[in-house]
């Protein structure tokens, strides 16, 4: 099973790198574009074919060191 | 006094640490390896400055989870004073050994320089030979070093007269939430804190506003 994992700042945690981001867009001609927040995707192989157990541990992977719960969150998505 | 300096691949002050330790206390610390699983028994252990498991996913959440730092942790909670300098103070979060966050520069620039800070608290095993309010100037020389908690920890950690270290008024480098550059456990014997006081500890260097930290540390506990 492939999980695919994205971790972002929460909501009020400063994201600079977004914001240069946003500053960049702007100058580039593209005027629509407002808040810009950044974050990561991790693509992780597993062994696992239960779907339940497969979040379960993510879940625990998630908590213990792919994300830091004080200013990130982060969402789970699975591809059979 | 007897030190440990914990050395985790890509540390890169634990030489400057060593020096400090060696010519301030008048002892060799021992300097253990982060694969190491126990650290020798001592009074005092440093996490050194660098860039432990090349930053990696996050500054110091590698480290972290190395095996020395089940033993720091084991250690820290029984009372062994613990100081995390620069990449040190973000592995001691990223550990939960001290509350909060580094984030990114609020200016996205790695910034190296002196600057001046103002000690925020003189009552602890780390800056009692300082007087409250008093000015030092220690440099810095890091990308992630924005801290962040949020506003309940914040008071908390003024509340409970945790907060060590704050950059000066005009002088904060990174964006740190309430100039904070220096924090301690709620037990008092973890201090993190993002400038270097090992690098302002030989009048060669420019500074010896550091020394006073370590000869704190010897006077309490030897």
């Amino acid at each position: 099973m492939k999980a695919r994992v994205f971790v972002t700042l929460k909501n009020g945690v400063l994201d600079p790198q977004g914001k240069a981001i946003g500053h960049a867009l702007n100058n580039l001609g593209f005027e629509s574009v407002g808040e810009v927040r950044q974050g990561k995707v991790i693509d992780i192989e597993l062994v696992e074919r239960d779907e339940a157990k497969a979040r379960a541990r993510l879940k625990e992977m998630c908590e213990k060191l792919l994300a830091n719960t004080v200013i990130e969150k982060y969402e789970i998505e699975l591809k059979p | 006094m007897k030190a440990a300096v914990i050395v985790f691949p890509a540390s890169n002050c634990d030489r400057d640490a060593q020096t400090a330790l060696t010519e301030l206390t008048g002892t060799k610390p021992f300097m253990v390896w982060h694969a190491e699983t126990e650290v020798p028994a001592c009074d005092l252990i440093v996490l050194p400055g660098g860039f432990s498991y090349g930053d990696y996913l996050r500054c110091g959440a590698m480290a972290a989870q190395s095996h020395i730092m089940r033993d720091v942790k084991k250690k820290a909670d029984a009372g062994v004073a613990v100081l995390g300098i620069c990449n040190g103070f973000q592995v001691l979060t990223e550990a939960h050994l001290l509350p909060g966050a580094l984030l990114r520069n609020a200016g996205l620039k790695f910034v190296s320089r002196p600057v001046d800070l103002v000690v925020a608290e003189s009552q602890s095993a780390f800056t009692r030979l300082y007087s409250m309010g008093e000015h030092v100037r220690f440099p810095v020389a890091h990308g992630e070093g924005n801290y962040f908690a949020d506003e309940d920890t914040l008071n908390r950690l003024e509340g409970e007269g945790r907060v060590v270290f704050r950059y000066a008024p005009g002088d904060n480098p990174n964006g740190s939430v309430r100039d904070i550059a220096g924090i301690l456990s709620e037990k008092r014997n973890v201090l993190g804190l993002m400038p270097h006081p090992e690098r302002a500890a030989d009048p060669m260097l420019g500074s010896i506003s550091g020394r006073p930290l370590f000869q704190s540390l010897l006077e309490t506990l030897s």
